[in-house]
């Protein structure tokens, strides 16, 4: 008896708590979907937890069926009340739980496909290898783009206009909603209806290419007037540089022709084939969430590209030298 | 000469047993599916700007319904009347012409109910949502 003690405990804390824990880890935090901030995540997570707790209690129900069967009280059982079991809990049950569910589950399609109410918020994502192009829209027309980061005023609709240049990807932020796919050729909504303020991950979530798992982005739920000067920032052209280091930067990035695919507004830089960068400095990561954003990882974005995400469509600059590199950087981290 | 006397009647060859009967109801599940999915589909592509293209495609599906449970419901009626010949004890497997016959009638049973439940909740679906959107 001691030795099973034993050798439980030692099993237990070797396996079952870090398992536990870990799982349990999984539950928290800004991709989490059941730690819901938005309408729809919240019904979905209500759903999740009365499947589960329904299915706990099946399951707990039919095991202790078998182990009476099998156990408790072996041998013949009397034939008429074992049908009634049989029909009972294997036809009648079944069919009343899952018409339950599905009735349950459906019922909550109109609301979490509903549209927004005319003159929300819209915002045009598109996903492309392995990023996200951003386009706030005022009365259904551009205003302004960045990529890898949306804001959100907190308690207000939002309306996602989803679509796909090259392949199928699919959009999901978990902590605020359900996930829609981008389809090439086709423009597809969701409707997201934040419900606390914090800083979220979305995520592509279907697979795309190589750096799939390299595609994410930051969501900003925050008040209303924070999300107003972030947008009047974000709307404006590219801050000037002003020091030698961020114009010697400038000169490189003209020079290298990094404004052949990518925007700086406010400069020749028009590239339409990748991320803006105009406010490339204020986003909170690098890369498609990959990056933390400061010097060093621009340095290490530029040089060794396809390290930080294989078969990226950038090309790396071997050219620069260490003190190009840092100009460059340094030029791209004050653009905010 | 009452039917359950008849020494044929009694003990159906392997040619006279209709072994279609047993998969007929799942694929009026099948086709019932496409057919409600191809009709939104399209109803959808062609008139969805409109009022009144759900309500159409609703029409639809009602009707739809009506005729795959009828069917289902028709095959279950054979499979049950079949099971039940000369005496409606289950298991039926022993290994003989009769027993085959009312195994197939009580599979075709079985599967009957099991597809009017599937057709069915293909139909909820259009009852909870509402629009072609
Ligand atoms: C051939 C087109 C191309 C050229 C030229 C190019 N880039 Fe890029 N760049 C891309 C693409 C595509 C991405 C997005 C990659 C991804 O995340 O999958 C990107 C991403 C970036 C990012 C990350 C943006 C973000 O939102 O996090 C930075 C920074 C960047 N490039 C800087 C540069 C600099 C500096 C140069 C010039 C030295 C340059 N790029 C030249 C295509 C290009
Ligand atoms: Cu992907």
């Amino acid at each position: 008896m001691n030795r099973v003690h034993s050798v439980l405990r030692r099993w237990s804390t070797r396996w079952l708590f870090p398992i536990v824990a870990l799982m349990l880890g999984g539950c928290a935090g800004p991709q989490s979907a059941l730690d819901p901030a938005g309408q729809g995540a919240e019904d979905i997570a209500r759903i999740f937890w009365i499947m589960v707790i329904g299915a706990t209690i099946i399951w707990i129900t039919v095991i202790g069926l078998a182990i009476y069967a099998l156990r408790l009280k072996p041998g013949p059982h009397h034939r008429r009340r074992s049908g009634v079991w049989i029909i009972g809990g294997g036809v009648i049950a079944p069919t009343v739980i899952l018409t339950g569910l599905v009735i349950y589950s459906l019922a909550f399609l109109p609301q979490l496909l509903a549209r927004p109410p005319e003159g929300s918020l819209q915002i045009k994502v598109e996903g492309l290898q392995w990023w996200w192009r951003v386009t706030y829209l005022e009365n259904g027309e551009p205003d302004f783009e960045l990529a890898n980061e949306i804001h959100l005023p907190v308690g207000e609709p939002v309306e996602f206009l989803l679509s796909s240049p090259d392949v199928i990807h699919s959009f999901w932020i978990p902590a605020l909603g359900g996930k829609v796919d981008m389809i090439p050729g086709r423009e597809t909504r969701l409707t997201l209806m934040p419900t606390r303020t914090g800083t979220f991950r979305g995520v592509c979530a279907e697979y795309c290419g190589a750096s799939h798992a390299l595609m994410n982005f930051t969501v900003v739920v925050e008040e209303p007037e924070d999300y107003q000067q972030w947008l009047a920032e974000q709307r404006s052209p590219a801050r000037q540089p002003a020091e030698e280091l961020t114009i010697l930067g400038r000169e490189l990035f003209v020079s290298s022709g990094c404004g052949a695919c990518h925007s700086v507004r406010g400069t020749d830089a028009n590239g339409r084939i990748a991320p803006d960068l105009t406010h490339v400095g204020s986003r909170h990561k690098l890369g498609a969430d990959v990056l933390p954003n400061d010097r060093a990882s621009f340095e290490r974005w530029i040089r060794h590209t396809d390290d930080v995400k294989p078969d990226v469509l950038m090309p790396e600059y071997h050219s620069l030298d260490a003190a190009e590199l840092t100009a460059l950087a340094a030029y791209l981290e004050s653009l905010d | 000469m009452s039917r359950i006397s008849d020494p044929e009647y009694m003990q159906p060859t392997e040619e006279q047993d209709r072994f279609w009967i047993l998969f007929a109801s799942p694929t009026i599940w099948a086709i019932h599916l496409l057919a409600c999915y191809i009709t939104a589909a399209i109803w959808c592509a062609k008139f969805g700007e409109t009022e009144s293209a759900f309500t159409t495609v609703r029409i639809a599906f009602a009707v739809y319904t009506v005729v795959a449970l009828a069917a289902i419901g028709w095959l279950g009626w054979i499979g049950y009347q079949q099971q039940r010949r000369v005496t409606d004890k289950t298991p039926h497997d022993d290994d003989t012409p009769l027993d085959r016959h009312r195994f197939l009638g009580f599979a075709t049973l079985l599967l009957s109910g099991l597809s009017a439940i599937a057709t069915i909740y293909v139909a909820l679906v259009a009852v909870f949502i509402g629009s072609c959107d």
